[in-house]
């Protein structure tokens, strides 16, 4: 008999999930993944003014309310017929790209590195920095008020732990200090987004907010701690986070990307993020859209809209909410289903599952560095370690491009450009799509809207595709596929299977 | 006094109590006091945060605290038992952690309630954890928790009103107090919360204890601190309002900072501090970008709000110079006074021509 791993809640991601496993000789043999929260998004917003998606569909989630937001606004911004001008493009771009920083910031250090860090070894520390020292004395005098919540209880470490004193205390600086920094770049997002999360400028057909030389000024001067590309990329991206994540990869954890550990299909997606020119043409994105399958990354194929579908056999919805492309989606629960064990509908491409997120935009774009690295240090470009690596790359293009997209607005403030949104009437029929990857993978939105009022909206979210259940021909979804072998020595200290799920950054 | 803050300056001490009296709207005259209060807390406070039909936003924002900074908030204000983005343990081992908050230290622990509480279906739209091999509901949860707490807070609009989820019918989503009856629940609302609102209370909780922060309560459960101004009163644009000028078209530069009602603007119906406080670091705020204010403190939001980009019917709060309105005494002015203020207004400037005639609110206040 295979023994039983259930791990719920998956703390330290967005939301809610349970992971269940079996695992035989040390190994995980089968793996399902269980979306155990609905809300019903795409049932509240029937009948509703189309308008309101927008807004609505922000709160679809706290972590990347951005992404979605602009998902929603390119979805209506196509029903309505917008021409969404070249300024209004540009905001949502440094708006997204403000989040991407974020989120990317906050995964490493708040979600993802208590799974690699003793935090313990801090109390080790011997060298003279006082800034270093301080961050020992706090952390040892909670240790010793007996009150070290939230950094324990933990898991038992195991070989993976770091407890190297000085690469540790760093660590933990590094974590104090990215909390600040993933605050900085919201206050960054809200200077044109008004506030975040949830932030409130983007509407159909372009953005409220209009661009001066006091907010750009205000922008590149926080994105320049971030990274400054007159001073040699210097910022906590590249010398805290980058640096953070290259030693960690290529040092101590190395051993996890050499191994393989966390690979899923090998079938990667992306839809295209950042658009170039025009507004919601996934064919000219800064990080280009495309597809990848079994592995073959030197083969990128062109995405296609049209071969997305989702399945619901293994899902809590009637089997007529099934098999449907999500422009035609459906949503209607079925809780007494006997083969369901989600709330998650299994999307697919071209009816197989795919892994989306930094990784796959990166192998998608072929970027140099990350193939590089890999090669290099013989880590498996598909692995949970190469997800890691792969996001601290994208931050650092992302952060830098946001410099260029900066500029650009000051050409065009320069040249008397000061359209920002192409309003039009709620049209009394029409259809739409916003297709957009948020820093977590591949986001898609749908509507019909019939007599002004929502007739249907779909919402296909990142971690719908990596964390999905089983499809209707029994395949496992990217989570469940990527902790198929992975090494459980210790089935009460499961430590790689929250490495594995957390490295989706769900 | 706690342990945390041993090893710490006198000076930077005074400061961080400087900063709590800053967040509270307290005067520098509180800072002796607050420094008593926290030199007198023998330990952290244990937090028990518990979230169910959330996006997790309410989490993030609190991240975006000013001051106290989250480290501080993390390590220092409050001892986290369960929350869901910053706790090391995952699956049986945080569950155990919280399960032993509620029996071991009943009667002195916070609870934070985020998100929806769903309770179609014998709760079956969200579980966390699972004992026996059956999924633990988060309204069993609420319950279990919210027995043995010190102090419930119910952050953000769907724990404290039911919010965005409560708009889909099939989950029958009900917000803490009503799941808690009985038990004081003091809501701290928006979609999301400022930080500011759940810290601030968190830490009023602490120095001035559960009655006072009840004591201080307006009739929707909130902080009157920070629950207790009306947005539209307290606006800088106010006076356009007055004037009767009107955002239109936003692509307009020369009066895109005209008052936003006519774009849906629900300030003439909430009641938070946004106006004065501002958001992130206190950089800028939704009508600082030009966007109307979508009411996300309010129990009507989102779905009595809808539709968000319409404007209100003609029947609001009067324009009453110089007085300022609270939530509480809203109610009442209705009643009596319904077409007034807003109303008359703009019946104004329909007459002089300066407005063309705007539908009605349609599908406004569906049930």
């Amino acid at each position: 008999m295979p023994d039983k791993v259930v791990i719920d809640p998956v703390t330290r991601i967005e939301g809610h999930l349970k992971i269940e496993v079996e695992i035989e000789d040390g190994k995980v043999k089968n793996a399902w993944s269980t979306a155990n929260m609905a809300r019903g998004f795409e049932i509240l917003l029937k009948g509703k003014d189309p308008r309101d998606a927008q807004v609505v569909c922000e709160r679809i989630c706290g972590v990347c309310p951005a992404s979605h937001g602009l998902a929603a606004s390119q979805n209506l911004d196509s029903a309505f017929g917008a021409d969404v001008p070249a300024n209004a493009r540009i905001i949502r771009n440094l708006i997204v790209g403000a989040n991407y920083i974020q989120s990317h910031i906050l995964h490493f250090y708040i979600l993802q590195a208590l799974d690699y860090l003793d935090v313990t070894a801090v109390a080790k520390y011997s060298g003279s920095d006082p800034s270093l020292a301080a961050v020992k004395d706090k952390i040892v005098s909670l240790v010793q008020a007996n009150d070290a919540y939230p950094l324990t209880p933990r898991y038992e470490p195991d070989e993976f732990f770091v407890n190297d004193p000085d690469i540790v205390t760093l660590a933990v600086s590094h974590y104090l200090q990215a909390l600040e920094m993933r605050k900085k770049a919201h206050v960054m997002l809200a200077i044109f987004g008004g506030r975040m999360p949830s932030y409130v400028s983007s509407v159909p057909g372009g953005v409220t907010v209009h661009p001066t030389v006091d907010k750009i000024m205000a922008f590149k001067n926080y994105l320049k701690e971030f990274v400054d590309i007159e001073n040699d990329d210097k910022g906590f991206i590249k010398d805290v986070y980058y640096t953070d994540v290259l030693t960690l990869a290529t040092g101590p954890l190395l051993p996890l990307g050499t191994l393989g550990i966390g690979k899923a299909h090998g079938n990667f997606m992306s839809f295209g993020m950042f658009d170039l020119e025009k507004s919601g043409d996934y064919t000219n994105r800064f990080l280009p859209s495309g597809v990848i399958m079994d592995s073959k990354i030197a083969d990128v194929e062109d995405f296609d809209p049209k071969k997305l579908s989702e399945d619901v056999r293994y899902s809590w919805y009637t089997e007529d909410s099934g098999g449907r492309h999500p422009a035609e989606g459906k949503t209607e629960y079925d809780l007494e289903k006997k083969s369901a064990y989600s709330y998650s509908k299994a999307p697919r491409y071209n009816g197989e599952p795919v892994e989306v997120g930094p990784l796959a935009r990166m192998l998608v774009k072929g970027d140099k560095t990350l193939l590089d690295l890999a090669t290099k240090h013989n880590i498996e470009p598909g692995g949970a370690l190469a997800r890691t690596a792969a996001r601290a790359i994208e931050c650092l293009l992302v952060a830098k491009a946001m410099h260029e997209w900066l500029n650009e607005l000051t050409q065009n403030l320069k040249a008397g450009i000061t359209d920002v949104c192409d309003e039009r009437e709620v049209p009394n029929s029409a259809s739409g799509r916003g297709l957009v990857e948020a820093p977590r993978g591949s986001l898609g939105h749908f509507i019909e809207i019939d007599g002004g009022r929502i007739k249907n909206y779909q919402a296909v979210p990142a971690t719908i595709w990596n964390a999905s259940p089983r499809d209707d021909k029994g395949v496992r979804g990217p989570i469940e596929e990527a902790l198929i072998g992975t090494p459980v020595p210790d089935a009460k200290n499961p430590n790689n299977l929250v490495r594995v799920v957390r490295s989706f950054d769900p | 006094m706690h342990k945390v803050f041993e090893g710490i300056s006198r000076r930077d001490f005074l400061k961080y109590c400087g900063y709590v009296a800053s967040m509270l709207g307290l005067s520098e005259f509180y800072v002796p006091e607050i420094a008593q209060a926290l030199e007198n807390a023998a330990k952290k406070p244990p937090v028990v945060w518990i979230n169910g039909q959330t996006c997790t936003g309410c989490q993030i924002s609190t991240l975006n605290s000013r001051k106290p900074t989250a480290a501080d908030v993390i390590l220092d204000t409050i001892s986290i038992r369960f929350l869901g983005t910053v706790m090391a343990g995952a699956g049986d081992l945080a569950i155990k952690t919280l399960e032993d908050t509620i029996e071991n230290e009943k009667g002195k622990y916070v609870l934070v309630v985020e998100g929806g509480i769903p309770t179609a279906e014998n709760g079956r739209f969200c579980t966390v954890g699972e004992k026996d091999g059956k999924p633990i509901t988060f309204v069993e949860w609420v319950k279990k928790a919210g027995k043995n707490a010190h102090a419930v807070i119910a952050l953000g609009t769907c724990s404290s009103f039911g919010g965005i989820p409560a708009a889909n019918p099939q989950t029958k989503v009900k917000p803490a107090s009503e799941i808690l009856k009985g038990t004081p629940v003091v809501n701290v609302s928006g979609c999301p919360p400022h930080p500011d609102w759940f810290i601030g209370t968190v830490v009023k909780l602490l120095l001035f204890g559960k009655e006072k922060v009840v004591a201080g309560l307006d009739n929707h459960g909130r902080p009157l601190e920070f629950y207790g101004k009306s947005v539209h009163d307290n606006c800088p644009r106010r006076h356009w309002f007055e004037a009767g000028k009107f955002v239109e078209d936003w692509n307009d530069p020369e009066k895109v900072h005209f008052c936003l009602f006519l774009k849906g603007c629900k300030g003439p119906h909430s009641f938070a501090d946004c106006p004065e406080r501002h958001w992130n670091d206190g950089i800028n705020w939704c009508i600082g970008a030009n966007a109307p204010c979508h009411g996300c403190v309010q129990p009507e939001f989102y779905k009595d709000f809808a539709p968000l980009y319409e404007r209100m019917p003609d029947v609001s709060i009067p324009a009453i110079a110089g007085y300022e309105v609270s939530a509480d005494k809203i109610g009442a002015i209705l009643g009596i006074a319904t077409v007034a203020g807003i109303g008359v207004h703009l019946v104004g400037q329909v007459m002089t021509g300066r407005l063309g005639t705007g539908g009605p609110r349609e599908g406004g206040g569906e049930k």
